[in-house]
């Protein structure tokens, strides 16, 4: 065999292939899906997914876990629909320094060589804390050119299909194609050899938590633009959405191995499979239990795939 | 001349016909609802009365189905997504508990858009293309505070369980309690506490509070925490006051069985579950093309001293008070908002 696809394109291929089963099983049960509007319904609710995904897919690149994404995108969301709007400059600052303090979070876990999942576990509680704050009962409105870009009908192809390609590319160039992505993952890699090759590893995590920051506010906005208002809870699911994205589309939690369209195709594949159990009318009692099922299902597969790639390379 | 004859005619023949699709027929029509959360006893209450009313209804064929959907983990976003599956699906109507007011309302909005007729009830939404169907929480508050002056002229001290705190429902509630003591200035709110709608966080707050009160004449509550309340006085050496309770199987029991034991007099009022199949059939007239109020205003569900066995009998064990409505109560309700 003279053609070899790259491990990077095999780990890319069962999480593609779920995708466009379950997108032929979701047309099969809905043919109404298969039209511009239909693509838009069933897929806008999952941009801001996708977003929260490579949030936290930069955050797993260099080893650590972010449990404080559902309460973050939240307070976003929650700036969004009151300052944003009402006085965007003060909007902005705020947004801005709450990509500060996330790279400031990723130079504390850093410094004081702290377990992420317990700095951020207690972040969550302060973002959710100011989020009540600033919407003590559900409320605001989105800015109207956040419901205008959430909303634009682009020709072609609707808008959840279109910002989810933008936003595969992008994060796939600065992911894989920068010399920042490349230290990024090699923190998540082999720390101390970057570090030895003259690196500095607190930048390097500094500058993976601020983008995973940015990711996120544009979750938040994003969020915003298709609900119209929003509630200090709103998006605390995404905590896990992300770090399911994330590994349904080939990532893995150490070692650095990350892959942005993955991670997108993660997003859409979780949003479309809670789509597909409603419209095979499950009751709400298994739907949890399906959708566990289908995860499980897509993970085995990945694992299977992963000892025949190891057994490749052993020959 | 023909083709203006022709056209004519048909005008008068889409003419003729309009009066006719006003009063269309629901048959062909296909309902949703769109539930957030099932997870406590008002809700599988809710959840029932619905099965078995729509049941009933799709069976005599007046509207051709009526699905009910649960999200899994009452989070806003998902139930956004499940409204936007229901779209696709080809729904004439959805009918709506939100887990938020606000956040739904551009899943709301596309429904809407889609021409289809969106009913909100106990949890509303704020999208002004679609309907509400309120319930008078501070109203239900209130009228604790008139019962208890009926039965206690000379007021007294007052302790107030409020339910989850940062809810909107526990806000109205209390704002009507506090405004009925000042509507009757006899009484007087001695010690507050959050009972969560929960009879054992209720007993073990009302248990920390108790010592630290003076004599309580009546107990103010939001439902699901008098029986709680109840316990938590029975231990110590009080009189027992007047306890309002919430329609729960457990406060009607407690309450009977302190009526037959030594006349114990209160009442008992909150939401019946059965709510939702109000709304159905509001959605029901609405696609009949019935001109209805954006705002439609619930009865809640009020027991007294007379008819407590009769409700009691009615109630699961574990379950709520309920009443399921009908064509006529729906009518009823959209005449009296007009």
């Amino acid at each position: 065999m003279t053609f070899r696809l790259s491990s990077d394109a095999i780990r890319l291929v069962i999480p593609a292939l779920s995708l466009s089963l379950l997108l032929a099983a979701v047309f099969w049960l809905q043919p109404r899906a298969m039209s511009y509007i239909g693509l838009n319904l069933l897929f806008n609710l999952a941009v801001p997914i996708a977003l929260a995904t490579i949030a936290q897919m930069l955050v797993m690149a260099v080893n650590d876990l972010d449990l404080s994404m559902g309460a973050f995108v939240s307070f976003v969301a929650c700036v969004t629909a009151t300052f944003l709007r009402d006085a965007p400059v003060i909007g902005i600052l705020i947004l801005a320094g709450a990509v500060a303090a996330y790279a400031a979070i990723g130079v504390v876990i850093h410094l004081r060589d702290l377990p992420s999942i317990v700095v951020t576990l207690g972040m969550s509680f302060v973002w959710g804390g100011l989020a009540v704050l600033l919407l003590p009962a559900p409320g605001g409105r989105a800015p109207d050119w956040v419901r205008w870009l959430m909303t634009v009908k682009p020709p072609l192809a609707p808008m959840a299909i279109v910002a989810s390609i933008i936003i595969a590319v992008i994060a796939h160039f600065i992911v894989k194609r920068s010399s920042l992505g490349v230290l990024i993952r090699g923190v998540g890699g082999n720390q101390r050899s970057v570090e030895r090759a003259g690196w500095s590893i607190v930048a390097a995590r500094a500058t993976a938590y601020a983008l995973a920051g940015l990711f996120a506010v544009l979750a938040g906005i994003a969020l915003v633009g298709l609900t119209t208002s929003a509630d200090a809870n709103i998006a605390l699911r995404y905590t896990l959405l992300s770090i399911a994205g994330v590994i349904l589309g080939g990532g893995e939690f150490i070692g650095g191995r990350v892959s942005p369209i993955g991670a997108v195709i993660g997003a859409l594949t979780l949003t479309l499979a809670g789509s597909f159990l409603s419209f095979l009318r499950i009751s709400p009692d298994w739907q949890i239990g399906a959708q566990g099922a289908i995860l499980i299902i897509v993970l085995a597969l990945r694992l299977m795939l992963n000892r025949l790639e190891k057994r490749e390379k052993r020959r | 001349m023909t083709i203006r004859k022709m056209l004519l005619a048909s005008a008068a023949i889409a003419c003729a016909a309009m009066p006719a699709s006003a009063f269309a027929e629901t048959s062909a029509k296909k309902i949703a609802l769109s539930n957030n959360y099932a997870g406590n006893s008002w809700r599988q209450a809710m959840l029932t009365s619905w099965e078995k009313v729509t049941g009933e209804a799709v069976k005599t064929g007046v509207v051709a189905s009526a699905d009910a959907f649960t999200t899994a983990e009452n989070q806003a976003t998902e139930q956004a997504a499940q409204i936007q599956n229901m779209i696709l699906q080809g729904y004439d109507a959805i009918v709506l508990n939100a887990a938020s007011p606000t956040a739904l309302n551009g899943a709301v909005k596309e429904a809407c858009d889609a021409g289809i007729t969106v009913v909100s009830f106990d949890g509303i939404v704020t999208e002004p293309c679609a309907w509400r169907i309120a319930v008078d929480f501070k109203e239900m508050g209130r009228s604790q505070v008139e019962y208890l002056s009926n039965k206690l002229p000379d007021g007294g001290n007052l302790l107030e369980i409020r339910g989850l705190a940062g809810v909107f429902v526990d806000d109205e509630i209390s704002a009507g309690i506090h405004e009925g003591v000042k509507q009757f200035p006899q009484f007087k709110i001695v010690g507050s506490v959050h009972g969560d709608w929960a009879q054992d966080v209720a007993q073990k707050a009302v248990a920390g509070i108790l010592p630290s009160l003076p004599d309580i004449a009546g107990v103010v509550t939001q439902g699901g925490d008098g029986y709680g309340a109840a316990q938590a006085i029975a231990a110590t050496d009080r009189k027992m006051p007047i306890i309002v309770m919430g329609n729960r199987e457990d406060e009607l029991k407690w309450w009977k069985e302190q009526k037959d034991a030594n006349g114990y007099e209160t009442m008992s009022v909150s939401i019946a579950p059965g709510v939702s199949t109000l709304a159905f059939w509001v959605a029901q007239q609405i696609l009949d093309g019935k001109e209805v109020k954006k705002d439609l205003v619930v009865p809640f569900l009020r027991i007294d001293q007379d008819n407590l066995e009769a409700n009691l009998a009615k109630t699961q064990a574990g379950g709520v008070a309920n009443v399921e409505y009908t064509q006529e109560d729906a009518i009823k309700v959209i005449e009296s908002a007009k």
